[in-house]
């Protein structure tokens, strides 16, 4: 089983969204993650799908999605030469005042930055990739996660293409 | 410019596009258009039931190669066309089906009548529209058509609310429309072809398997030449059946669940297989890794999708079927190959056809299956059109009907939709008046869309049911009698109705038959008729279809009749 990003380009009109994950249902692949965004050109948006299988499954999802009316281009990303991002944002539970300073310690060594700082929680932004997202909520569990919101990984191909 | 209304627009499009015939059932939802259609020169044809118009688009379009057309009101007219959508779609048949919709202020309100058929039929439809402007109307009826027709042909779905039908604007035509994101024609793969063809010339027993993409795409003479220059044998799928003569020397017939003995004899032998427009159903190969296995595959099709789906492949070529077997008979012609009839494989096919020719029991009584198909195959001309229902009969039309004349063979075969094949035949008689047309049925399918025999009388479609008749969903009891120890259940129809009466309340023709003779008698009766025809051909519902491989088994393994 093998880890894909898809960045596929659709024609932005109302249903899109629906067409692409029904696709996924209906053809019995997996969605690991989602996110949608405008692009540069009004009338396309693009999609970044992360999704999980063996290389024939992930081939199928490529040419399924190319086949749709409504993709206008289906690429499968090579993670190694592509940067892939998600935003990540966990509320911890603050249960001792020593809590709140170790967990600015570790959001500070992944990078992250602590907002909305109270008595009993502190909330922790981090922009990284979904391996490192995973770590840092590892090491925040034993403090007790209260929320957590993930978008999805957004990505990008180096060096234009 | 003038204004004109939505609905105008939609039939002025449609009339553009060449329509003459449409297909449908009026209600609250589409009045508009059907009062725009009252003012035209389009016939409509009146069905009993949404789903029929569906299939008779479906038989339409199928035959004419054109999109066929229904009509269906908002909520369950639109409900109701669904099965016919996806139908047509899993058979790459041509369709457009156009639904009212309630106005765009009530959409989402639950409105009477309101479905969201957009969101109900996406995964049954290549595509779907629901114009949200009257001035939209012109572009998506000539996009609709161009999605339903090119490439893989398929269905498409336009909704239209009903106060877009009302309103009115000024409206320009498109002559022609693109779409970003379609591609459907691809150019032949020339360097794949050279591949597939030095693949085939070095295997010992190469077989082409023809597939339902053959007919769609008209390629009769190529294949039937690429056959001849090669001298392979030629099996095909269920819904590539009739793709090549049956009665031609190179023949096998279909493979599969109900193939024929001697070309699932010859699939399991083979050692290399041109499969041309075929998606590898199931139903054809039985299980997909024994059918793999020691077969190298050159696989064309004109949808990438398909290649690898089901089944590893050698060679890949992306293309339309016809366009790329003309470039393989081109460039055999440019190496001036010519295959001699003298090999160990084509004298080994031959026996074995044979031997299936001469060796297979079949049941010894009058009326039974093999000698009525045989029977209507005697009778009927060669270029009628055939469609068939769902079930045994379809199975033993697939084994004992040959048929002659490329492209005249029509099943629901991909969704297997019982009640399918009147209606088709109905759309088919449409498309060519001038051809016979006969629906081969059973008594279960047929229940299931009978009432359009009003359709076939009133609006001068005659057509010959050819019913093959055990009172029994024949298909579900062999399997009950065959996997679960003959615990009937749910099965038998208990002698109704009585299908000569029920034929004659309509207006049409019904003649029940006692042997083979009259069985003759009756078809040449149903040709010369000017209503529809029901034989009504009592046959004994112990009658098994055979040969038969199980289902999760391989075409070796074929159930034999005892």
């Amino acid at each position: 089983m093998v880890w894909a990003i898809l960045s596929i380009l659709v024609e932005n009109k109302p249903g899109i969204l629906f067409k692409v994950t029904h696709l996924f249902r209906s053809r019995n692949f997996n969605i690991d993650s989602i996110s949608v965004g405008v692009t540069e050109n009004p009338e396309l948006s693009k999609m970044t799908i992360t999704t999980i299988g063996d290389e024939k499954q992930i081939g199928q999802i490529v040419k399924q999605l190319d086949k749709m009316i409504d993709t206008i281009e289906v690429k499968r990303l090579d993670d190694k030469k592509t940067v892939f991002r998600e935003l990540s944002l966990f509320r911890v539970k603050v249960s001792k005042p020593s809590d709140s300073m170790e967990i600015n310690n570790i959001a500070n060594s992944f990078g992250a930055k602590a907002h909305d700082a109270r008595k009993d929680s502190i909330m922790v932004e981090l922009t990284a990739t979904p391996e490192q997202i995973n770590n840092l909520q590892e090491l925040l569990a034993p403090y007790g996660i209260l929320d957590i919101a993930r978008t999805g990984v957004a990505a990008l191909q180096r060096g234009g293409d | 410019m003038e204004k004109i209304s939505g609905a105008r627009s939609l039939i002025k499009a449609l009339e553009k596009q060449g329509v003459k015939e449409i297909f449908g059932l009026p209600g609250g939802a589409n009045l508009p258009m059907y009062d725009e259609l009252y003012k035209s020169n389009i016939r409509h044809i009146l069905v009993r039931h949404e789903q029929s118009a569906a299939h008779m688009a479906d038989g339409f379009g199928r035959v004419s190669r054109r999109a066929g057309v229904c009509f269906a009101t908002s909520g369950p007219g639109a409900t109701n066309i669904v099965t016919g959508l996806a139908t047509a779609n899993a058979d790459s048949a041509p369709m457009v089906a156009i639904t009212g919709q309630v106005p765009t202020a009530m959409i989402g309100r639950d409105a009477f009548q309101e479905s969201d058929i957009i969101g109900i039929a996406n995964p049954v439809v290549k595509y779907s529209f629901q114009p949200t402007k009257a001035t939209d109307i012109p572009e998506v009826v000539k996009k609709g058509f161009y999605i339903a027709e090119t490439g893989r042909p398929g269905a498409v779905l336009i909704d239209i609310p009903k106060d877009v039908q009302t309103n009115e604007a000024e409206m320009s035509f498109p002559e022609e429309v693109k779409i970003r994101g379609y591609h459907p024609w691809t150019d032949p793969d020339v360097v794949a072809i050279e591949k597939a063809i030095k693949l085939l010339l070095s295997s010992t027993r190469p077989v082409i398997l023809a597939g339902g993409g053959v007919i769609i795409s008209s390629a009769f003479a190529e294949l039937q030449s690429l056959a001849e220059m090669l001298m392979i044998p030629v099996v095909s799928t269920f819904k590539g059946k009739g793709a090549f003569p049956e009665n031609h020397a190179l023949s096998l017939g279909p493979i599969g669940m109900h193939g024929h003995a001697e070309a699932n004899k010859i699939m399991s032998e083979a050692d290399c297989v041109l499969a041309i427009g075929t998606r590898f159903s199931d139903r054809s190969v039985g299980t997909f890794a024994e059918f793999e296995k020691n077969l190298k595959i050159i696989h064309l099709d004109v949808d990438p999708a398909e290649i690898g789906k089901n089944q590893t492949t050698s060679v890949a070529i992306v293309g339309d079927v016809k366009a790329s077997l003309r470039i393989f008979v081109k460039l055999l012609m440019q190496k001036a190959f010519k295959k001699t009839e003298e090999n160990e494989w084509l004298k080994h096919v031959s026996e074995v056809k044979q031997y299936w020719h001469d060796n297979l029991k079949i049941p010894q009584g009058e009326l039974t299956a093999a000698r009525i198909m045989r029977k209507l195959r005697e009778v009927m001309p060669a270029q009628s059109i055939v469609t068939t229902e769902v079930g045994q009969h379809q199975m033993w039309a697939s084994l004992f009907y040959d048929v002659i004349s490329p492209g005249t063979f029509f099943s629901s075969t991909g969704l297997g939709t019982m009640g399918w094949g009147f209606p088709a035949a109905i759309g088919a008689k449409a498309a060519r008046p001038d051809l016979p047309v006969v629906d081969i049925a059973g008594d279960g399918s047929f229940n299931m869309t009978e009432n359009s025999l009003a359709t076939s009388v009133l609006d001068n479609l005659p057509v010959i049911v050819f019913l093959v008749n055990n009172y029994t969903l024949g298909m579900v009891a062999q399997w009950q009698r065959t996997f679960y120890d003959r615990r009937m259940i749910g099965v038998d129809q208990k002698r109704c109705p009585d299908y000569c009466k029920l034929a004659e309340s309509y207006g049409a023709q019904g003649i029940r038959v006692g042997d083979l003779n009259e069985l003759g008698q009756a078809i040449k009766a149903g040709l010369k008729s000017d209503v529809a025809t029901v034989i009504d051909i009592p046959i004994d519902p112990e009658e098994d279809v055979l040969p038969f491989v199980a289902p999760g088994t391989s075409l070796k393994d074929m159930i034999l009749p005892s």
